[in-house]
C-alpha cells in the first residue's frame, strides 16, 4: 500500500537559518507517527509545510500517491487533498459560534450560493452529540468557542477533520496546554482516529502521551530526521533518554 | 423564547433603547411625532448616516476602522459634481466614475494598512486630511451648484419621492444596502471571513482564509459606500460643498457602537447598526421638536452612547452560554 504521505528531500531555510535540511519521511496508512524533537529541531516548520502554510525550498511530497504541486498548495488545497491540521491553539475562532467554526472555508451553500445555516447547525448538533458525545447546557451549535474547555476545543477540531473525512490529520502539540483529564480525552480521540483508518502525524513534547498512542517515533534533530523507531523497539524511559542525549552526543 | 432573548440580547437592547427614546419624544412632542412629515424627513437624512454606519460596521468587525470616510465621501461627490457641472459629463457616467473613485480611495486605505503596514487608525487620519486638502485645493474652497441635475431620472432614482406616502428613495437604498450587507455578513463566505479575521488574524490564516485580500476588499467596500452616501447627500441638496461629510464622523462611530458591535472585532451585527443609525439619527430632530434648544443634542448623544456601551460591557462580562 502507498504511504499516506511521502516526503523526500524537503529543505527550508529562513534567511540564514536552515530549518529543514533534507527530510525523508513516510507516514503509513492508518498509523500514528509521533514527531519528536527539541525546540528548533524543525518540527513546526515541517507541520506548516504539510498544512500548506509554508512552501519548501526543495523536495517533493506525495499524498496517497499523488505528487503535490507546491505552486498550488495552500491551506485550502491541503484540506481538499485530505490534510487537516489541529493546532495547540488557534484552530478555532474564539468569538464565533461552533457551527461557523466547523464549516469555515467549506460552507454548505443553498441554491442562491448563500450559507445554508440551518443545515450547518443540524450537522454541527449531530457532530456534538453523536461524534463527540458532548452534553450540557453550553454545548449547542450557537454556543461560542470561548465557552468550551481546552479538551472540548481540541475535540471539536478533531471532529471537524473527521466530518470532512480528512485522510491525514496533523496534530501539532494538541495536548500541550491541557490538564491531565482533558489531555486524556484528546488522546482517546486520536485513538479513535486511528481506529477509523485516519493517518496521524502527532507532534508533541509530552513523551508519555506520545508513547501511549504512537505506533512509531520519528526523532528530529537540527532539521533532519535522526532516527525512526517502532514502539516495540523502545520503552518510554529509553525514548526520554534518547531525546535528551540525542542533541548532546552530536555536539 | 428566553434563549432567543439571551442570544440576541444586544439586538434586543438597542431595539428597546430606540423604542424608549421614541416614546419619550412622542410624549414630549406629540404633534411632531404623530405627523408623517417628521418620518419623511428622517427617511431622507438617516440613510446617509446608515450607509456609512453599515460599511463601518464591517470594518470594525474586521478589527479595523476608517477615519477618512468623510473626506472620501466629499471627494467622490466632488468627482461627480466636477465632471457633471464643470465638464458636462452625462450624469450616469459621472456617477459611475464617482463611485469608482470612492472604491479606489478605499483600496488605497487598504493598501496603506495591509501592504505598507500602517495601523488603520493612523493611515486613515492621513488620507482623511489628504483627500480633504486635495478637494479644497481643486475646488478652490467653493461649492458647486448642481441644479441642472434636478428632474433627471438619476436624481429621481436616488433621491426622488415614491408612492402615495412620498417615501424618499434614499430610504429604500439604505434598506437595500442593509439587507445586502446583512446577507453578506451572515450568509456568505466573505462575511464569514470578516468575522474570523476580526476574531483572530492568525487563526484565520491557519484556516486558509486569504486574510490580506479580505482586509483590502473591506476597505474598498467602505470607500465605495462612502462615495454612495456622499452622492445621496449631494443629490438631495443639489449642491456640493467642500466641507461636506465632516459632521458624520462621530455620528457613524456612535451608531456602530450603540448598535452593539464590539470594538475588539470579531463580533457585530448589521441589525444593531441599522437600529443604532436610526436611534442616533432621530435625536436631533426629536430634541428640537420637543422644544429644547439644539445644544442638548450632543449631550443626549453622549448619554445614549455612554449608557449603551456600558450595558454591552456588562453583557460581555455576564456570559450565560453563548
Amino acid at each position: 500500500m502507498e504511504p499516506a504521505v511521502t516526503l523526500r528531500g524537503i529543505t527550508k531555510s529562513f534567511g540564514p537559518i536552515q530549518a529543514l535540511s533534507g527530510i525523508d519521511l513516510d507516514l503509513e496508512q492508518g498509523e500514528v507517527l509521533a514527531l519528536l524533537g527539541d525546540n528548533g529541531a524543525g518540527k513546526s516548520t515541517l507541520v506548516k509545510i504539510l498544512s500548506g502554510l509554508h512552501v519548501p525550498d526543495s523536495g517533493t511530497m506525495t499524498l496517497d500517491g499523488k505528487l503535490v504541486d507546491w505552486r498550488r498548495y495552500d491551506v485550502a488545497r491541503a484540506r481538499k487533498m485530505g490534510v487537516e491540521t489541529v493546532y495547540q491553539e488557534r484552530s478555532l475562532g474564539e468569538k464565533q459560534p461552533l457551527w461557523r467554526n466547523v464549516f469555515v472555508g467549506r460552507h454548505l451553500r443553498n441554491a442562491f450560493g448563500l450559507i445554508n445555516v440551518r443545515r450547518e447547525k443540524e450537522e454541527t448538533m449531530k457532530l456534538l452529540s453523536d461524534v463527540l458525545g458532548f452534553r450540557g447546557v453550553g454545548i449547542h451549535p450557537e454556543a461560542r468557542v470561548a465557552g468550551l474547555s481546552g479538551g472540548e476545543r481540541q475535540g471539536l477540531a478533531i471532529a471537524r477533520a473527521m466530518y470532512f473525512d480528512a485522510a491525514i490529520i496533523v496534530l501539532d502539540e494538541p495536548t500541550t496546554a491541557l490538564g491531565v483529564t482533558e489531555a486524556g480525552k484528546v488522546l482517546s480521540f486520536v485513538e479513535r482516529l486511528r481506529g477509523e483508518g485516519h493517518s496521524c502525524l502527532f507532534v508533541s513534547h509530552e513523551l508519555h502521551h506520545v508513547h501511549r498512542i504512537a505506533d512509531r517515533f520519528a526523532l528530529m534533530e537540527r532539521g533532519r530526521i535522526a532516527t525512526i523507531l517502532k514502539k516495540s523497539e523502545i520503552s518510554l524511559k529509553e525514548l526520554a533518554a534518547r531525546l535528551l542525549l540525542g542533541g548532546e552526543r552530536k555536539r | 423564547m428566553i434563549g432567543f432573548f439571551i442570544r440576541y440580547r444586544r439586538q434586543a437592547l438597542v431595539t428597546l433603547a430606540l423604542a424608549g427614546l421614541w416614546g419619550i419624544f412622542a410624549l414630549a412632542a406629540p404633534t411632531a411625532f404623530t405627523n408623517a412629515r417628521i418620518y419623511r424627513s428622517f427617511m431622507s437624512t438617516i440613510p446617509v448616516t446608515l450607509i456609512l454606519t453599515l460599511g463601518m460596521t464591517l470594518l470594525v468587525i474586521l478589527g479595523e476602522m476608517d477615519l477618512s470616510f468623510p473626506s472620501v465621501s466629499a471627494a467622490a461627490a466632488f468627482v461627480f459634481a466636477f465632471l457633471h457641472a464643470k465638464i458636462g459629463c452625462p450624469p450616469a457616467a459621472a456617477m459611475a466614475l464617482a463611485l469608482a473613485s470612492g472604491a479606489a480611495m478605499g483600496l488605497f486605505n487598504g493598501f496603506l494598512v495591509v501592504k505598507v503596514g500602517v495601523p488603520s487608525i493612523i493611515a486613515t487620519i492621513g488620507t482623511q486630511f489628504f483627500w480633504r486638502g486635495l478637494i479644497l485645493l481643486l475646488a478652490d474652497g467653493l461649492a458647486i451648484a448642481l441644479s441642472s441635475i434636478r428632474g433627471h431620472w438619476l436624481h429621481s432614482l436616488f433621491v426622488g419621492r415614491f408612492g402615495p406616502w412620498e417615501i424618499p428613495a434614499q430610504a429604500l437604498w439604505g434598506l437595500a444596502v442593509a439587507i445586502v450587507l446583512g446577507l453578506i455578513l451572515n450568509r456568505h463566505p466573505f462575511g464569514d471571513a470578516i468575522l474570523f479575521v476580526g476574531d483572530n488574524r492568525k487563526t484565520a490564516e491557519m484556516m486558509g482564509i486569504p486574510v490580506d485580500r479580505v482586509r483590502m476588499t473591506t476597505f474598498t467596500l467602505m470607500g465605495f459606500l462612502a462615495a454612495f452616501a456622499g452622492l445621496l447627500a449631494t443629490l438631495e441638496l443639489n449642491n456640493w460643498w467642500p466641507t461636506q461629510g465632516e459632521g458624520y464622523m462621530l455620528l457613524v462611530f456612535a451608531a456602530v457602537f450603540v448598535g452593539g458591535t464590539s470594538a475588539y472585532g470579531g463580533q457585530g451585527t448589521i441589525y444593531g447598526s441599522f437600529v443604532g443609525a436610526i436611534l442616533i439619527g432621530i435625536i436631533e430632530a426629536g430634541i428640537v421638536s420637543a422644544g429644547l434648544v439644539g445644544f442638548w443634542t450632543r449631550f443626549i448623544h453622549g448619554l445614549v452612547i455612554i449608557l449603551s456601551v456600558s450595558a454591552y460591557a456588562g453583557m460581555a462580562r455576564w456570559r450565560p452560554h453563548g
